[in-house]
């Protein structure tokens, strides 16, 4: 029968995949992340925008706030402050490959604290 | 350059093909709206027509099929690993809309929906919206800890959380305008450009026209790489709602 050759070349396959999904787990599913140009040029685009984006928060709530209380330029001008730096912030992230978390440490160094020395960059 | 109505931005207008009224509100079906209807019959027909056959050598079709969700499955894998599975079906939907809507796009004297802020802007603000409240179903109030970096003394909380508050909100603002600044500016230049290959005949025309095939091939380099940053950054926020820090 050739019935009795297939399960048996099933379950290594099973095993296989098992031992490769257990490393796969070891890391929280993460792997390495790849390092050629495509990410390279992707990070480069994001972090231009970055920049500017938190600034242009930081003015509207002022904006809005002063409109609002009747404080005229004050608010907004603390906001555009507060914009900037949040943006210089975003950057400074970004290029640490701090991700985009609050803090100045990798988001999954906490919650898997024993790999910490993997996970550089992500 | 020629008539007014070849200018390089008469490209992003938008024009009402069936016009529609739903109380005060003009719903017209437009040719952003055709686009973005072509976009997700494609998507769907370029899913089920080419995995149909489930050979387990794939063909052709097949491949682009199983390559693509190979690609958006170990991006979302690699940033926020096992747990993020979950999201893959949304974070796949978001990816392929995105990159087959910039790739119609490059087709000439079509419609680049991507090319309107209203519309990027509406797509992060899901991302957005949607990331938020996965962080207030996963945390509860504790994702307000989000907002306050951890090993900061007490007396800088009044100062570093502002700035965190509007880091984060600045979010959906960076992810729209990141898509529609790239795709808008390299339309335009195409435009520019092949209308110097007009304006300077057939002699001085041979320049600009390299330029544009050049830029071309710059466009869907492009078009794919907006839809990976987009898609990226949708795995962060993901990521940074169910960890939290």
């Amino acid at each position: 029968m050739t019935d009795e050759k297939k399960p048996a070349s099933l379950q290594e396959f099973d095993a296989k995949l098992r031992q490769a999904r257990d490393a796969a787990d070891k890391s929280g599913g993460r792997t390495e992340p790849e390092s050629d140009g495509r990410g390279g040029l992707g990070f480069a685009m994001r972090i231009g925008v970055e920049l500017v984006a938190s600034l242009i928060i930081g003015v509207a709530i002022g904006y809005f706030l002063d409109q609002w209380l009747g404080t005229k330029p004050w608010l907004m001008l603390l906001g555009f402050v507060l914009g900037s730096v949040a943006g210089f912030l975003g950057v400074y992230r970004a290029a640490n490959g701090l991700g985009q978390t609050v803090g100045y440490r990798h988001g999954e160094q906490k919650s898997n604290e024993e790999n910490g020395s993997d996970g550089q960059d992500r | 350059m020629a008539a007014a109505g070849h200018s390089p931005l008469a490209q992003f207008e938008i024009k009402t093909l069936i016009p529609l009224q739903v109380g005060q509100t003009d719903v017209s079906f437009t040719n952003s709206a055709l686009f973005m209807t072509a976009t997700v019959i494609l998507v769907t027909m370029v899913m089920v027509l080419g995995m149909r056959k489930r050979a387990l050598v794939p063909g052709r079709w097949q491949s682009v099929a199983e390559l693509s969700y190979e690609f958006v499955a170990n991006l979302l894998r690699d940033t926020v690993g096992n747990e993020g599975r979950k999201y893959f079906p949304f974070v796949f939907t978001l990816f392929m809309f995105i990159l087959f809507g910039n790739m119609l796009g490059m087709i000439p004297y079509s419609f680049t929906f991507t090319s309107h802020i209203i519309v990027t802007f509406a797509l992060a603000l899901v991302v957005f919206l949607g990331v938020t409240v996965l962080g207030f179903v996963k945390h509860g109030m504790h994702f307000f800890s989000f907002f306050v970096p951890p090993g900061v003394s007490v007396i800088l909380w009044p100062l570093m959380i502002p700035i965190e508050l509007i880091s984060y909100l600045s979010r959906p603002i960076s992810l729209a305008v990141r898509l529609f600044a790239n795709l808008t500016a390299g339309h335009t230049m195409l435009k520019v450009f092949a209308g110097f290959v007009v304006s300077l005949g057939i002699v001085g025309g041979v320049l600009p026209l390299a330029f544009v095939v050049a830029l071309t091939g710059l466009e869907l380099l492009i078009a794919f790489l907006q839809a990976y940053v987009f898609t990226i950054l949708t795995c962060f926020y993901i990521n940074d709602a169910i960890h939290l820090h």
